[in-house]
């Protein structure tokens, strides 16, 4: 019987065994050094703020494995040995395999600051980074938390919950100011003081303080100046998690190399999720994607190639979500933080200062190309439709209801957002 | 917590520590209790009455300042933080002694009303039933009884705790609504109205005057004694039994077809009101695992079963011993049920019976088939016990097991340990049929939006009725469950906005196969499909 190694048990690899399970009684090996069982990984803020346990993120009880013939390993992978078909644990165990998916995730980006080595200093992604969390935040007053993005905020949020002050340093003018325009993130920049979070645009990290113990207890800023904590979380972004296939002869750059079908340089090795590279990027999106849904999606795509069905990693529009503290965003199509030259972009505000949609459409024909939403759930179905069907931005603005996503009786703002869009573009009135 | 201020404590933030104010509040509302605790060790009170109000009082304004205190002045948003890391809502020590007390209370009030202070000779109350007299002689003109004690502290806690949950929700309108929704049944109708019709009415024998406490959750409203009271009970009597009977056959059918069973279960249930309100902390602490789902269909569909039964036999007896009151005989009324059933079952076999689980099917069909024939088998053999068992020792048996020891003492004393809809999800017999009905012949639904859950089971964990949403979400699934009741906070704890309760066309309803997860792989099919 065929034997399919998959190294990592995160989303992407999981949602490939089961995939493979569903329609093939392959030999199935899950490989892993983290956790026994699968968990979501987004759901680890959640265990440390006490809404939930760890036993709660994961979605399929204990048994479920065993039922569906799916094999966990626990162990590091420390060696690939494509010749002979082989990988090595740390354990010095040898696992033959007919095929072989590298599912191994991200690292949290480190970028040689001094002291980024200190107790007390962690990024957020592994299960251990929560313990590590879990134990220093008995005795910690302020955390510093370095990197604007989406792991940042959701850290800061986590250490608020357990009433440590947070100094949130982040490079950019304005928080995650890469990915989104200036309106919603200065909004985002608003609700972050809300929660008592200490914030700093603008600032970089310098060095991290350690006292004699060879904990951190500080850092140092690009402004100079000195600021107290125990805690210090790196938070700029995560890298492919490749360590061990150097010299392996898979083929790697930032990540692993891979087609279309995921494959990589060398025959019966594929690699899926965080740490997969596309060697030609797909549209818009970059060649390597960290986001939970684009490994799933890699999950079930290579799992069809694998049952015999080749089928190419095709992901469909684009969408993405996360939450700010309360805010919550979603974002279907493609909406630039600076407009490209055929994009207009409409941006609506809602007085409270907690809701905000901002619509990118062809300044020529009027097509929509997509929305970032705060505080106002919209459609997938609906959304992935109009960019299939290349809609135009007027049938959106004219069908806000169907669009909308909020829960029953929620006050809706159809009727504002349609009356400044056509104030500020002129109605065409396509519809 | 948010404090601007500097933290300067060195020890454990592990559980968030309460404040002053809110500290001052919880005394208040324990000083409130303790108030009726010494009434119940009938301590002597110079006036009752006042003493009464202060008590009162002060549990609404311990809990009212308590929830400003800990709501109001945060931001609007999700407030679970530490709720598996505190003592009270994680099964530790200050849960099990809740539990206990108010189990204990449930066993007192059912069994030993007694020690509560009801003179059943007649005489003068004592204890902390004589302390509420006052009250219900202003209510209903009479001295007070066990039950209007416990109906007085159960309007109470929802409208108390009712508060304290809007706050918790105040992001969410649907909470919003829902909550004053159940608030308004609980006073109103749960409350208010019954009392001064009983005072409006003093000389008529007692029957159940909440309009919305129907049959089975009602389970004696058939029972004879119940029935010969409203039929003695004039225009009020009939007019309740009219639209008691109307509130089974005709509203409650085309309420749960439109909206599903959350227009019972958590709008205007009391059951259901107290479980949202005083249960909400507590409703994370359902069991999740398929075991419990098992568990779960085998015990609330044998409940039904048996307050069917029950409600049988105590109607055959009624009409073979007062066919001067009946428009229908024995006879008939035993055929209508056999018709009845039948075509239920052939309908919902022939319709529906693709979307019935095997084992439901079985079971469904098995004991429609052992009533059936014990009923025929009974009637022709000239007995005057339908099922060959005694109708009154049935009906006892239901009252004490399903009616007290399940719904009160189980139900609501276990809050703390099993979760706040112990008795709704394994016990209701009620919720039982609303729940075959949403199930098949219902427009409710929650939908999942696309492909954008991320599997973090916040929905799962916050469903009170054990409901194991992500394992639909993360299919990109839609969730029609028969448990389902409705309550909408899966909805309000995803942090992505996944689901939605909608009300909407009922086909495509159940969408089982591949869902838009986000490859292009045949998605315009599955979209036309879907429609």
């Amino acid at each position: 019987m065929e034997h399919i190694v998959i190294i990592g048990n995160g989303i992407a690899g999981v949602t490939l065994a089961l995939h493979i399970r569903k329609k093939s009684e392959s030999k199935i090996t899950i490989v892993s050094n983290e956790n026994e069982f699968f968990f979501s990984r987004t759901a680890l803020m959640y265990v440390f703020m006490g809404h939930m346990k760890f036993k709660h993120t994961q979605p399929y009880e204990n048994d479920f494995w065993k039922k569906n013939k799916i094999d966990l390993k626990q162990g590091l992978v420390i060696k690939v040995v494509p010749s002979s078909k082989e990988i090595i644990l740390s354990s010095d165990e040898k696992i033959t395999y007919d095929k072989l998916v590298l599912a191994t995730g991200s690292i949290p980006n480190k970028y040689g600051w001094p002291g980024e080595k200190l107790n007390g200093v962690t990024g957020l992604y592994h299960k251990k980074d929560l313990e590590s969390l879990e134990k220093w935040a008995k005795n910690a007053n302020r955390a510093v938390i370095i990197g604007g993005g989406l792991i940042g905020i959701e850290l800061a949020e986590m250490l608020r919950a357990r009433d440590i002050q947070v100094t949130f340093l982040v490079r950019e003018k304005t928080f995650w100011g890469g990915v989104l325009p200036f309106g919603e993130s200065q909004m985002i920049n608003r609700h972050i003081l809300e929660h008592n979070i200490d914030l700093r645009l603008d600032t970089s990290l310098v060095e991290i303080l350690s006292d004699e113990e060879g904990n951190a207890k500080g850092i140092l800023t690009d402004k100079g100046e000195i600021i107290d904590c125990e805690i210090v979380g790196l938070t700029a972004g995560v890298s492919p998690n490749i360590d061990f296939l150097h010299n392996s002869g898979i083929e790697l750059g930032k990540g692993v190399k891979v087609n279309r079908f995921l494959e990589t340089n060398i025959k019966n090795i594929y690699a899926i999720g965080d740490c997969a590279e596309q060697r030609d990027a797909i549209g818009h999106r970059t060649a390597v994607e960290a986001v939970w849904y684009t490994g799933r999606m890699m999950g079930e795509s290579l799992a069809q190639t694998l049952i015999g069905m080749p089928t190419k990693y095709n992901p469909g529009n684009w969408f993405n979500s996360a939450k700010f503290l309360d805010i919550e965003y979603q974002t279907y199509g493609w909406v630039w933080a600076k407009p490209r030259l055929n994009e207009e972009q409409f941006y609506w505000e809602h007085n409270c200062g907690k809701k905000a949609i901002r619509i990118s459409f062809d300044k020529n024909n009027r097509t929509f190309l997509g929305i970032n939403t705060f505080g106002i759930r919209m459609r997938h179905e609906f959304f992935d439709m109009i960019l299939t069907k290349k809609q135009t931005v007027d049938y959106v603005i004219e069908n806000l209801v169907k669009a909308n996503f909020d829960p029953e009786l929620f006050t809706s703002h159809n009727k504002e957002i349609k009356k400044q869009f056509y104030n500020q573009f002129d109605s065409l009135k396509t519809v | 917590m948010n404090k601007s201020a500097k933290n300067i404590s060195i020890a454990s933030h592990e559980n968030m520590q309460m404040d002053g104010i809110q500290k001052i509040s919880v005394a208040l509302g324990i000083l409130g209790l303790f108030i009726m605790a010494l009434a119940l060790f009938n301590v002597a009170f110079p006036s009752k009455e006042i003493w009464l109000t202060i008590s009162i009082i002060a549990i609404f304004t311990g809990v009212i300042t308590y929830a400003n205190r800990t709501y109001l002045h945060q931001p609007a948003g999700i407030k679970n933080n530490g709720v598996w890391h505190k003592n009270f809502t994680n099964r530790g020590s200050w849960a099990w002694m809740t539990g206990i007390l108010l189990t204990s209370f449930y066993v007192v009030l059912y069994w030993y009303p007694q020690y509560l202070g009801l003179n059943e000779a007649g005489g003068n109350n004592t204890g902390i039933v004589g302390f509420f007299d006052p009250l219900s002689f202003v209510m209903n003109g009479k001295a007070a009884t066990q039950w209007f004690v416990y109906g007085t502290l159960y309007t109470v806690a929802i409208l108390g705790l009712g508060y304290k949950f809007i706050l918790k929700y105040k992001n969410n309108k649907y909470q919003l609504v829902r909550t004053i929704s159940v608030m308004f049944f609980q006073l109103g109708f749960a409350f208010l109205i019954p009392e001064i019709l009983e005072k409006l009415n003093p000389e008529k024998a007692y029957f159940a005057k909440d309009l919305k406490n129907m049959w089975p959750l009602n389970y004696y409203f058939f029972n004879d004694w119940h029935l010969k009271n409203m039929f003695e009970g004039g225009n009020l009597g009939m007019f309740m039994l009219i639209f008691g009977v109307a509130m089974i056959f005709i509203i409650s059918p085309i309420l749960t077809y439109f909206y599903g069973k959350r227009w019972y279960c958590s709008w205007v249930c009391g059951c259901g009101g107290l479980a949202e309100t005083a249960g909400d902390s507590f409703r994370h602490l359902s069991s999740k695992s398929t075991i419990s789902w098992k568990i779960e269909r085998w015990m609330i569909h044998s409940v039904l079963v048996f307050s069917f039964v029950m409600t049988i036999a105590v109607l055959f007896t009624f009409l073979s011993n007062n066919p001067e009151m009946s428009f229908i005989t024995k006879g008939q009324f035993i055929w209508g049920i056999v018709i009845f059933l039948t075509i239920f079952t052939s309908v919902l076999y022939i319709f529906k019976r693709k979307d019935l689980d095997t084992d439901a099917t079985y079971t469904m069909l098995s004991l429609v088939a052992i009533i059936i024939i014990s009923l025929l088998l009974n009637y022709f053999s000239g007995q005057q016990n339908i099922l060959f068992i005694d109708s009154n020792s049935l009906r006892e048996w239901y009252g004490f097991a399903i009616g007290a020891a399940f719904s009160g003492v189980v139900g609501v004393g276990f809050y703390p340990i099993l979760g706040n809809r112990v008795w709704c999800r394994f016990g209701c017999p009620m919720a039982a049929i609303l729940g075959l009905q949403q199930r098949l012949f219902s427009r409710f639904r929650i939908t999942t939006n696309g492909g954008q859950c991320i599997s973090c089971g916040n929905c799962s964990t916050y469903c009170e009725m054990g409901i194991d949403v992500r394992s639909y979400a993360q299919k990109g699934e839609n969730i029609v469950r028969s448990s389902c009741v409705g309550c909408g906070i899966c909805s309000a704890v995803c942090p992505r906005g996944v689901l939605k309760l909608e009300n909407d066309s009922p086909s495509g309803r159940i969408n089982s196969n591949e869902i838009l997860l986000g490859n292009n792989i045949d998605l315009l099919d599955l979209i036309t499909n879907n429609k």
